[in-house]
């Protein structure tokens, strides 16, 4: 059936270009996020596996992805009608009235930093050719699928499951992929005998406020539009995380007697991840308490796991797996239909909350068995790590060349031909063509 | 008494301090230094700008111990610091004239004598 084409909206339009430039800022910040968390001689790897994201899951996205998650298809894929970017112009739709294109790229930028989540996972000791491979494949295999599910009119979306801005999407997604990726690339080398401690924790605070300013775009921008709706997410997406915040550094100081930074900083992304799927559709008192809540899960586990022989080093699973889980199900218990969406628990809609826990359940379940199978795929065709040795000497030099706090003392230019034996072959005609002009 | 100098992998470290804690070595100093060790060079590339890095990152270790001390620490650090290739670094034991102890002015050997760690020493 035929829907009527909504004109373009210059509102709608500038705030989304807006939003979407907002997000893809989100992906560096969990660079600098992640970088901050590792030992110095895997900071610049650290970066690398966000910033790489940008680039493959980016052209991935405009070739494939996004057909597979948006095109019209069946209830757990999207069809190929927009496979490189075929007919997808400038046109409002279904998504909203603003052009199809700016809709593409907005989601894009949500596959982008879902996809940079998992690594840090497998941070300073997976090696980075094969860790491209798996993003590559996991964003098309993985999330696009997922996506469909909920926003691409797939069968979580026909159950009225409800994810304003990605809670299952990205979070539930990404944190379950983590938790098997940490398991099949296996423990760091010294993982459990030695501390492996941030080296900078004034990174860690950056990329945490970064990520703040860039979830306005993820969240507000989930609206699609310009509108009252985008406001409320907005709105909880500043009051959310404030209040997990609050919590963390309460339960820093009864738990350490001192609040700590790297925690914080913690506490602020969990609190942003759990608001993620209810911002638009619980009042600001509930993101109150949905952040208050979020605290206490992610805070334990994040204690607990260190002490076992899970190494997901960063907690990808307990800040954005359970904040997630935590903000999927209290979008079930707090989801208010006088905001936006429909009723929960606390409205007397028992049943949303069923289906909120159908999502997590199908969004983790089946990233968790996938990564299995990219990961095993990937294995027989090349090592997933770096042992020993090169592990010890850092990722940094051993996979990109480079040091990140390099002081260039005792460094020797090496001249350009010194490197390039073809040289001699190009610069042999250059010569006599000289000598001739002579 | 000697003073032993060790030169020592970064990537190491934590593998030799365990073993002189676990041969019960009490009291050293750890300083970062760059060397060369007749390792192959690292080429690094920055924007177009290729470099050999001719010092490469090293630990140097420096203990006072008694006499009795100087075998087990030494090959505490050759056992824990050890690779098989080159650049593994060097272990340099000196003999000493004179140590003090400055909180209670001992000297010589009871100077460098391991004493036993206090948990109240520790927690400050």
């Amino acid at each position: 059936m035929p829907t009527p084409v909504p004109p373009i909206s210059g509102a709608d339009t500038a705030w989304m270009m807006a939003s979407t430039a907002l997000v893809l800022l989100m992906t560096p910040a969990l660079g600098f996020f992640y970088g901050g968390l590792v030992r110095g001689k895997n900071v610049l790897n650290t970066l690398m596996m966000s910033f790489a994201a940008l680039g493959v899951v980016g052209v991935l996205w405009a070739l494939l992805g996004y057909s597979l998650a948006f095109a019209p298809g069946g209830p757990l894929v999207g069809g190929l009608d927009f496979a490189l970017l075929r007919g997808v112009g400038l046109e409002g739709g279904p998504w909203g009235a603003i052009p199809q294109l700016l809709f593409m790229a907005y989601q894009g930028s949500f596959a982008i930093i879902t996809a940079a989540l998992i690594s840090g996972a497998v941070v300073e000791r997976m090696r980075f050719g094969p860790y491209l491979g798996f993003i590559a494949a996991w964003s098309l295999l993985v999330y696009a699928p997922v996506a469909h599910w909920v926003w691409g009119h797939g069968w979580l979306a026909d159950l009225g499951a409800l994810d304003f801005a990605g809670g299952t999407v990205v979070h539930v997604n990404a944190g379950a992929a983590a938790v098997v990726a940490a398991l099949v690339v296996g423990t760091r080398k010294d993982y459990g005998r030695q501390a492996l401690l941030p080296h900078d924790a004034t990174y860690v605070l950056l990329g945490a406020g970064l990520l703040w300013f860039g979830w306005f775009g993820f969240n507000a921008g989930s609206a699609l539009a310009a509108n009252a709706s985008a406001a409320l997410a907005f709105v909880n997406t500043l009051l959310a995380p404030a209040a997990t915040l609050v919590v963390w550094m309460a339960l820093d100081g009864l738990r350490l007697r001192k609040v700590t930074a790297v925690g914080g900083a913690t506490g602020i992304v969990v609190g942003l991840v759990a608001i993620t799927p209810a911002a638009g559709f619980v009042g600001p008192t509930a993101a109150l308490a949905l952040g208050a809540v979020a605290a206490v899960p992610s805070y334990f586990a994040i204690a607990y796991r260190s002490r076992t022989r899970l190494d997901d080093s960063l907690d990808v699973f307990s800040a954005h797996g359970l904040g997630g889980i935590v903000g999927a199900l209290g979008t079930g218990v707090l989801a208010s239909a006088a905001w936006g969406g429909a009723d929960g628990l606390l409205f007397g809609n028992a049943a949303q909350l069923g289906k909120q826990a159908v999502a997590v359940l199908a969004a983790g379940g089946y990233s968790a068995v996938a990564t299995v199978a990219i990961l095993r795929a990937i294995a027989l065709v090349a090592p997933l790590r770096r042992m020993g040795r090169e592990e010890g000497i850092g990722l940094d030099v051993v996979q990109h060349g480079e040091e990140a706090y390099a002081r260039g003392e005792g460094a020797v230019l090496v001249p350009p031909d010194a490197l390039l034996p073809m040289r001699e072959v190009a610069t042999g005609p250059l010569t006599l063509g000289a000598a001739e002009v002579a | 008494m000697r003073l032993i100098i060790a030169i020592i992998r970064p990537e190491k470290l934590g593998e030799t301090l365990e073993a002189l804690y676990r041969a019960e070595v009490r009291g050293l100093t750890v300083s970062g230094v760059q060397g060369h060790g007749g390792e192959l060079e690292r080429v690094e590339t920055y924007r177009g700008t290729t470099v050999k890095m001719g010092l490469q990152d090293k630990v140097r270790l420096e203990i006072g111990v008694s006499e009795p001390f100087v075998d087990v620490t030494v090959r505490a650090i050759l056992d824990a610091a050890r690779t098989g290739e080159v650049g593994d670094g060097k272990i340099f034991v000196l003999p000493v004239e004179r140590v003090y102890r400055i909180r209670t002015g001992e000297a010589d050997e009871s100077a460098v004598t391991p004493q036993p760690v206090e948990l109240d020493d520790l927690l400050g």
